[in-house]
């Protein structure tokens, strides 16, 4: 695989941290590869902008060893660091204009006059800032603070761009806008991103890859696309984006082929190469399926590998999409299940059966919470 | 028609009240330059003439004129002094979190609630018990005992309003701890630090208790003036004296606010919004 050539930027071994009896870390392994969009995904209190802040060198680990770029920071203070960061609030200095706060690392450099002034109309053309650079800090909006705070971490070439929940204080539309720009940006730009964010959205749409966070440990580290798909965990599944979990149970393993008994949906065969290899078989519990893994069959023409029976209990309807809640025999709370509004179909009324297509490729088996 | 006669008696009693309560306050600082200009020895009514002569006598007082450099070098240093430590006990104060906390800043702030003479006489006491000559050192001690507490009463408004990250975010520039309180802390806590400095001079400039007790044969411009004012005749000049004293420290106030409004502008804050000690 051609990601396996990427060389690693930053290796954390073993970081653990205590605030006083505050367990805040509990031994966190990753490494970030040179140019990869890398996200720290988790509710607050996790132990992710302790970890961010910890690469930064604003933290000192209690155990535990980081490395940038093959050199150990311990003992290196946070303005000895090839990382520069973009703080939650943006921390704009309000004493000084916009070029005088993207040239402020630059000033601290000794880099002449003429090369400061360059150098910063070339940060600032790279956010959309060209002809903001006489501004006060105080007449820019917060998505213009926001851009001169990345210019000012960009223009000092960083090995690596730290991401303190850089789009949270925007409102929904700029932050969408923000999230596509930011992703282009460090694409152009192939520098190593780090982003710590509470949104699971944000997170797979900006992220080659997710490290997502419980109680100071990383639950999954993987690509956006493995972590919704193949979740490690229910707390992990039901962390990204919606899972309906239901209860499962193996009947026979024979050879590569897994028996599979859902009391909500039938019987169904698997393959066990399809599966995690660390899936522990003999614990598994329950399987879980995304909303649109299921289909409401509105045309009696269409197949399915499997076919179940339901009721139509409830609709929320968004536009684009209807999420159904539907009753199944031998299952108590109602799956979800996300259908498409396209052309010429009406919603279905609550109180209508139907009949559900479901199939191998839409379980993900757990062996644990 | 009553409800509105009502309104309007109520309005005019207070305004009444609001102007002779004004008047009491000001009236006598007013009589003070009148005085200083009339051509008599005598501090009484009627006026009887013009005359700029007790500002010269001024002029050629050389004992006064010590006292005026000696009420500089104390308020100056202390003024200095008391902000630097106010600074530090201030952003302490803000920044970080020890044990004993508010008991130890609790502490340095009891100088603005205890007698200023019992200060004095414990000071001196202690003074004259370690053997230490009085002079104009012993007078800065003790005043800046007395303004520290002003100085971090205004300056931990400044600094617990001051964005910790800002700070953080000039470290992960590379700029240096030194670098960072002189090119981002410093230039955002100025207001403050100017406002502390005045009224740290000020409190310093007029205090008599501290500076009688504790002065040795150089007296301050307050304990001359009280020296003074045992000759009957030396009083028109004390208040040709205390006229400039007036107009020197009206200036100062004015300075300092427009100092103040001038960086909350540049910060964009509303002037009036950003409070500050005028």
């Amino acid at each position: 695989m051609g990601e396996e050539m990427q060389k690693d930027i930053i290796a954390l071994t073993d970081l653990s941290k205590f605030f006083g009896s505050y367990h805040a870390l509990r031994g966190i392994n990753a490494t970030i590869r040179e140019g990869e969009f890398f996200s720290l995904l988790g509710p607050s209190g996790c132990g992710k902008t302790t970890l961010l802040r910890m690469i930064a060198g604003f933290e000192t680990p209690t155990s535990g060893g980081i490395a940038i770029d093959g050199k150990p920071m311990e003992g290196i203070s946070a303005n000895q660091r090839p990382t520069n960061m973009v703080f939650q609030s943006y921390a704009i200095f309000p004493h000084l204009n916009v070029a005088e706060n993207v040239g402020y690392g630059l000033v601290t450099r000794k880099v002449p006059k003429a090369e400061i002034a360059t150098e910063v109309s070339r940060a600032l053309a790279m956010v959309d800032l060209a002809g903001y650079a006489d501004r006060a800090a105080h007449e820019l909006s917060g998505g213009q603070r926001q851009r001169v705070a990345l210019a000012r971490a960009l223009v000092m070439r960083p090995k690596v761009v730290l991401l303190d929940e850089p789009l949270s204080a925007l409102d929904k539309k700029l932050r969408d806008q923000m999230q596509v720009e930011l992703r282009e940006l460090q694409q152009s730009l192939g520098i190593t991103f780090i982003l710590v964010t509470h949104d699971q959205e944000e997170a797979l749409i900006m992220s080659d890859r997710i490290a997502v966070m419980f109680e100071g440990e990383i639950a999954q580290l993987a690509s956006p696309e493995d972590l919704y798909r193949r979740p490690a965990s229910k707390r992990v599944a039901s962390f990204i984006g919606v899972m309906n979990f239901l209860e499962a149970r193996i009947k026979a393993v024979k050879g590569d082929i897994i028996r599979l008994n859902i009391p909500a949906l039938g019987d169904i065969e698997i393959s066990r190469s399809g599966l995690a290899p660390e899936l522990d078989l003999d614990r598994v519990r329950s399987v879980g399926v995304r909303p649109e893994m299921l289909t409401i069959a509105f045309d009696d023409a269409e197949t399915f590998e499997q076919t179940v029976e339901g009721e139509i209990a409830g609709t929320s309807y968004y536009g684009d999409m209807t999420y159904y809640s539907v009753q199944l025999q031998g299952q108590a709370d109602p799956v979800t299940i996300s259908m498409r509004n396209t052309a010429g179909r009406s919603i279905a009324k609550p109180g209508s059966k139907v009949r559900i297509g479901w199939g191998a490729e839409s379980l993900v088996l757990f062996d644990s919470d | 028609m009553v409800a509105r006669l009502r309104s309007l008696m109520a309005v005019k009693w207070l305004t009444v009240y609001a102007v002779s309560y004004m008047l009491f306050l000001y009236l006598p600082v007013i009589l003070l330059p009148l005085f200083a200009f009339n051509d008599a020895t005598v501090v009484a009514f009627p006026l009887s003439g013009f005359t700029t002569k007790w500002f010269d006598v001024l002029w050629t007082t050389e004992a006064l004129h010590g006292a005026v450099r000696n009420s500089a070098i104390v308020a100056i240093s202390t003024a200095v002094l008391s902000t630097i430590f106010g600074a530090c006990a201030a952003r302490a104060g803000a920044r970080y979190r020890f044990p004993f906390k508010s008991g130890i800043i609790g502490f340095i702030m009891l100088p603005l609630v205890l007698p200023e003479i019992i200060v004095a006489v414990a000071l001196l006491v202690m003074l004259v018990q370690l053997g230490m000559s009085l002079s104009l050192w012993t007078v800065i001690a003790g005043h800046v005992l007395i303004c520290t507490p002003f100085s971090i009463a205004i300056l931990s408004s400044a600094f617990a309003g001051l964005d910790q990250s800002l700070e953080e975010a000039s470290f992960d520039l590379g700029e240096s701890k030194w670098g960072t309180f002189r090119r981002v802390t410093l230039p955002l806590v100025m207001p403050g630090v100017i406002s502390s400095l005045l009224i740290t001079f000020t409190i310093s400039l007029d205090e008599f208790i501290i500076a009688f007790f504790l002065t040795g044969t150089d007296v301050t411009l307050p304990v001359y003036i009280w020296s003074q004012l045992r000759f009957p005749t030396k009083l028109p000049s004390v208040m040709a004296l205390g006229t400039i004293l007036l107009t020197l420290s009206i200036l100062l106030l004015i300075l300092a606010e427009w100092f103040r409004r001038r960086s909350a502008r540049r910060q964009g804050r509303d002037a009036a919004a950003a409070g500050g000690f005028v």
